[in-house]
């Protein structure tokens, strides 16, 4: 098992450096460089001026020395300038005693964010932390509750409650993000329609709205308020979908022999679906959920501006829109990780569930 | 609790079990009625869809969301079983009557240690602790003579092999002690020796436990050799009961009798004493005839009398508890022998066709991308030599994993010899992959397929896919000669040209069978291997197609390779038998001689351990121990010294050492094994015809 493991972290390393190059080249593309220039410098710089700047700021040499120095493994760049003082890409960090040194990602110095004027590193952390608040609490409801569902469908192919919780679970994969997220925003977090002036009138809520649909304020304090239509947006989406695979599987498993034997064994239907099917049935919707993580990225970046959450997608809008190739950059790498770790771990996780699969 | 000897623990009276689907209501089980005595083993015998199973999982009430129980009674111990609360059922499952199933891999939770599976039954019934029933699992194991049980316990099933897995599900049967016992198939999944090993198992078992028994079979052999009393069943009726004795001895239905004659006993023989297949098709639930089920198949049908109404189970006279369901069974002289047709004269076999010299093939497995080490090495085939000749039929026996398969798939192409040469006639092929072979090679060369329906494309019709063959043998100038060709074929396995134009799934599995027949032979072929043609089939239909097969070889003097583990086809059908274990021929001669002693010790197991339906035949009893060793890391020395009782007649280990040569014992015959001459002479014959009386 460790031996995997340690193989398994080499690809890892190997398939994020591949991936990070191809990023960096995407977002160090010529046209973009440009655009960049004229964004920082001024947006009626002739050509001439485009490329002193570019070279200024270091812009203007081959594509793979530059990828070398956001890695950390080339010393960064540094040039006298025409007023006699020396810049250079460690020394607008760390003044002039780092001129010659590495400092990129392997330092710990992923750039510099024009859209925040602050270390990218210092930026994506923040925002990270947000975005994992949202995500831990996207898969604490997410996740349980579409086992539940699949298991409770799947235990009885057929049945009324495998029809009315399959059609539940259609419907949520069917709406995406930015449907559900308005239809919810409307419902319940506006004050004069949907459900919240109906409660007022009855006298059942004091508050203006039933759920807050700015999640601002859940940077500080997170509550049921503020928290719960952010929450509830993403997880529904992914929600349907896990349950769908879970209850194919779960029935599938309820039609094998073993079931039988368990059945014909004596054991009670509740004991033959929680000791019997269960473990067998999240074999297969173990992957998917595991995949599903990488799919949640997606809906945070629309759940995040729509309800003005400062998390990591909201980062990546604000990136996007500003041509802040540093942050993007980092972004894609967050991204591409947590690509990698899902899979690691449903790799490891699979082979735990199924005694059939064997590592090492 | 205690059973009185003398009243049944198993009751079913006049059962009738039907399914309701969209299609309406189909009946299963119609008017069944059996008694299982304390301690007796009642076995259930019938062709697959005749309703024994239906049964079986009636008398547990398990027959899903869409079956039901339309009349009649099951009472287990004298309670209603139809009345039954589900509690009282659970309370019944698994403790009281317990069953073993046909597929064991199937049967057991692939995610579950044994050990959880086995402690899960005295937990459920009799709220033992985890330890106390850990414990219980144990002793149970060394009942059921596994080794090591601690090991196994702490095992997953896909860790053991398929006889031990089976040995597990009977334990996972036996660990409440159940008064009665359902086994559903239990050893068809399984090899010969293995299954030989399973059923003295259960026999002892039950003998030392005093369970009743329902012992379910299509196999007439197992049933005569485990149990009491016999009902063979057709058509989801029961036809005839009695002791296992009278029944065997003195059949009473045309049904039973037709099965027997359809079975490749000892005493049959291609030539003098042909099978006799049973005419025309088992009926479908919703086209069950007028009268007599078995009416339309039957020699003695009378118009007028067995096509009027149902015919009720009547006593055979002068027999105590035989009963039969035929209106005539007074008036059938069933004494007469078989019309056989008068015998054949055994076809003289022609030039060698096809010739293997040191034949091996061996394959290279990587560990899988996530695995160290380096690639490990399985001996599929070694130094493999025969030759077949025109006009014969070669039989190729062995269990799962003695290499018979890949010895098939080299010869076709599908894989290439890794050492040695096959010619057939001339032609140096070992080396050829099929996509290299000459076309005329390959239509040469055919195949006949074990699972007949997974090998037609259910996509295009029956024509259309021997029209295909022909295309690609490059047979015939245009399409109308292809087609006159490919209903020319279609005669010559028997089917009605109109089959041209139908879909595989409208066919039976005989009928598919047949279709995979006139394919192999589209070409011309000169060899046509066989890998167990029949097995996938029905009794009654077994003997059409091996006739069929023997038949058109006849005609057209072509060469069969049949591949099987049944013995007593192999007897049946072959001229030259080769014996295979672990990738090595270790015995080869003439069908008789090799059926005969001298035996190599491992023939001599295998024979002992096919179930001989026939009460006129008495056989030694050989159980092999052990379990065939894994091609991976064969022994040194002979291959089949970790399982041989005759190891220890041979001086200084030799048999651990080295690789016996073969050793002609006279007339063709070879045999691989370091035993004296005078031991290999001094063997008895494993069949014996029984002492009368």
């Amino acid at each position: 098992m460790p031996g995997f493991v340690i193989r398994r972290l080499g690809t890892m390393l190997l398939t994020a450096l591949c991936l990070t190059f191809i990023v960096f080249a995407l977002t160090n593309m010529q046209p973009r460089l440009e655009t960049l220039a004229k964004t920082q410098g001024s947006a009626r710089m002739s050509d001439a001026e485009v490329q002193s700047w570019l070279a200024r700021e270091g812009f203007d040499r081959p594509m793979l020395e530059r990828y070398g120095e956001w890695l950390g493994v080339v010393p960064g760049w540094t040039r006298e300038q025409a007023d006699g003082t020396l810049r250079g890409r460690c020394i607008d960090r760390a003044g002039d005693a780092a001129a010659g040194t590495r400092c990129g990602v392997l330092q710990g110095y992923w750039g510099s964010s024009t859209r925040f004027n602050a270390e990218v590193g210092a930026v994506i952390g923040a925002r990270l932390g947000a975005t994992g608040m949202l995500m831990l609490w996207v898969v604490i409801v997410m996740v349980p509750s579409a086992l539940a569902i699949g298991v409770l469908a799947g235990m009885r192919e057929g049945s009324r409650t495998d029809r009315s919780l399959s059609t539940v679970s259609i419907v949520s994969t069917a709406t995406p993000e930015y449907v559900s997220g308005v239809i919810f925003i409307a419902l319940f977090a506006s004050s004069t329609f949907g459900l919240s002036p109906l409660l007022r009138e009855w006298g059942l809520m004091e508050a203006n709205t039933l759920f807050l649909g700015n999640a601002r304020s859940a940077m500080d304090r997170i509550t049921f308020w503020n928290f719960t239509l952010p929450v509830m947006t993403i997880a529904m989406y992914g929600m349907g979908y896990i349950a769908r695979m879970t209850r194919a599987s779960m029935a599938e498993v309820m039609t094998q022999q073993y079931i039988r034997t368990a059945r014909l064994k004596g054991a009670s239907f509740p004991a033959v679906v929680l000791r019997h099917a269960l473990r067998n049935a999240l074999i297969a919707p173990f992957t998917v959920i595991m995949l599903q993580f990488p799919w949640l990225l997606n809906g945070v970046v629309i759940v995040e501006v729509l309800f003005s959450y400062p998390g990591f997608g909201w980062a990546l809008v604000e990136g996007a829109s500003n041509n802040d190739i540093e942050l993007l950059l980092a972004c894609s790498v967050v991204a591409v990780i947590v690509v990698l770790a899902t899979q690691l771990i449903s790799d490891i996780g699979y082979a735990w569930l199924n005694p059939r699969i064997r590592v090492g | 609790m205690s059973d009185r000897p003398d009243t049944p623990i198993l009751e079913i009276d006049n059962l009738s079990i039907s399914f309701f689907t969209r299609a309406g209501e189909i009946p299963a089980v119609t008017d069944f009625s059996a008694r299982v005595m304390p301690g007796q083993a009642l076995g259930l015998v019938g062709e697959s869809g005749c309703g024994k199973s239906t049964v079986a999982l009636g008398v547990m009430r398990d027959l899903g969301g869409s079956g039901r129980i339309t009349a009649g009674r099951i009472r287990f111990r004298g309670r209603d079983i139809a009345a039954m609360s589900e509690a009282e059922l659970r309370g019944i499952r698994g403790a009281e009557i317990a069953m073993i199933y046909q597929e064991p891999m199937a049967s057991l939770n692939p995610a579950m240690t044994v050990g959880r599976q086995l402690a899960e039954v005295p937990m459920l019934h009799e709220r033992a602790s985890r330890r106390d029933a850990m414990d219980r699992a144990r002793a149970m194991l060394a009942d059921v003579r596994l080794p090591d049980p601690d090991r196994i316990l702490r095992a997953y099933p896909h860790q053991l092999s398929g006889g031990q897995q089976q040995r597990i599900v009977i334990a996972m049967a036996l660990m409440a002690r159940p008064a009665l016992l359902i086994l559903d198939e239990p050893t068809t999944a399984l090899d010969v020796t293995v299954e030989a090993g399973i059923i003295r198992l259960i026999r002892e078992l039950g003998r030392r436990h005093g369970t009743a028994m329902l012992f379910i079979s299509h196999n007439l052999g197992l049933i005569r050799e485990t149990c009491e009393r016999i009902c063979v069943m057709y058509a989801g009726e029961a036809v005839e009961e009695g002791t296992v004795a009278q029944v065997f001895a003195a059949m009473r239905h045309p049904y039973t009798q037709a099965l027997f004659r359809a079975i490749p006993l000892p005493g049959t023989d291609k030539n003098a004493r042909p099978l006799k297949a049973i005419p025309g098709n088992f009926p479908l639930p919703h086209e069950r005839p007028q009268g007599c089920n078995f009416g339309p198949r039957c020699d003695h049908f009378r118009a007028g009398l067995c096509d009027l109404r149902p015919v009720p189970m009547e006593p055979v006279a002068r027999s105590d508890g035989h009963a039969t369901r035929c209106l005539r069974h007074r008036e059938i002289d069933w004494s007469a022998g078989a019309d056989a047709g008068p015998g054949r004269a055994p076809a003289p076999a022609g030039e060698v066709v096809l010739e293997a010299r040191g034949l091996g093939k061996v394959y290279e497995v990587a560990g899988g991308p996530l695995s160290r080490g380096g690639k490990r090495v399985v001996r599929a085939n070694e130094a493999l030599s025969f030759t077949a000749r025109e006009g014969e039929t070669l039989a190729v026996v062995g269990e799962s994993g003695c290499g018979k398969s890949t010895l098939a798939r080299v010869l076709m192409g599908l894989e290439t010899a890794s050492a040695g040469e096959v010619y057939l006639d001339d032609r140096a092929i070992g080396d050829v992959p099929v996509q290299r072979r000459h076309r005329r090679t390959v239509a040469q060369m055919q195949m006949v397929f074990q699972n007949p329906f997974d090998t037609l494309n259910p996509a295009m019709t029956v024509g259309r896919q021997i029209l295909r063959a022909l295309e690609v043998f490059g047979i015939g100038a245009d399409a109308a000669q292809r087609r006159a060709r490919m209903l020319e074929l279609l005669d010559l396995v028997k089917l009605p040209r109109a089959f041209a134009g139908r879909m595989p799934r409208q066919l039976s599995g005989g009928q598919k069978q047949r279709v995979g027949i006139a394919r192999a032979f589209a070409g011309n072929a000169r060899v046509v291997i066989a890998d167990e043609p029949v097995s996938a089939l029905d009794v009654s239909v077994q003997a059409a197609v091996t006739d069929l097969l023997m038949e058109i070889q006849r005609a057209q003097r072509t060469t069969l390779i049949v591949i099987s583990h049944d013995l007593s086809l192999v007897r049946y059908l072959a001229d030259r038998v080769a014996v295979m274990y672990l990738g090595h021929i270790v015995e080869i001669g003439p069908t008789a001689a090799v059926f005969a002693p001298p035996y190599h010790p491992y023939t001599q197991a295998l024979l002992s351990a096919v179930p001989i339906a026939d009460p006129g035949v008495e056989k030694t009893e050989i159980v092999l121990d052990g379990e065939i060793p894994s091609a991976m890391e064969p022994p040194p020395g002979c291959p089949f010294q970790t399982r041989c009782p005759r190891k220890s007649d041979v001086p200084d280990n030799r048999c651990e050492r080295e690789l016996p040569a073969l050793r002609t014992m006279g007339d063709g015959h070879e045999v691989r094994c370091h035993l004296a001459e005078e031991h290999l002479r001094a063997m008895t014959p494993v069949f014996r015809a029984a002492a009368s009386g």
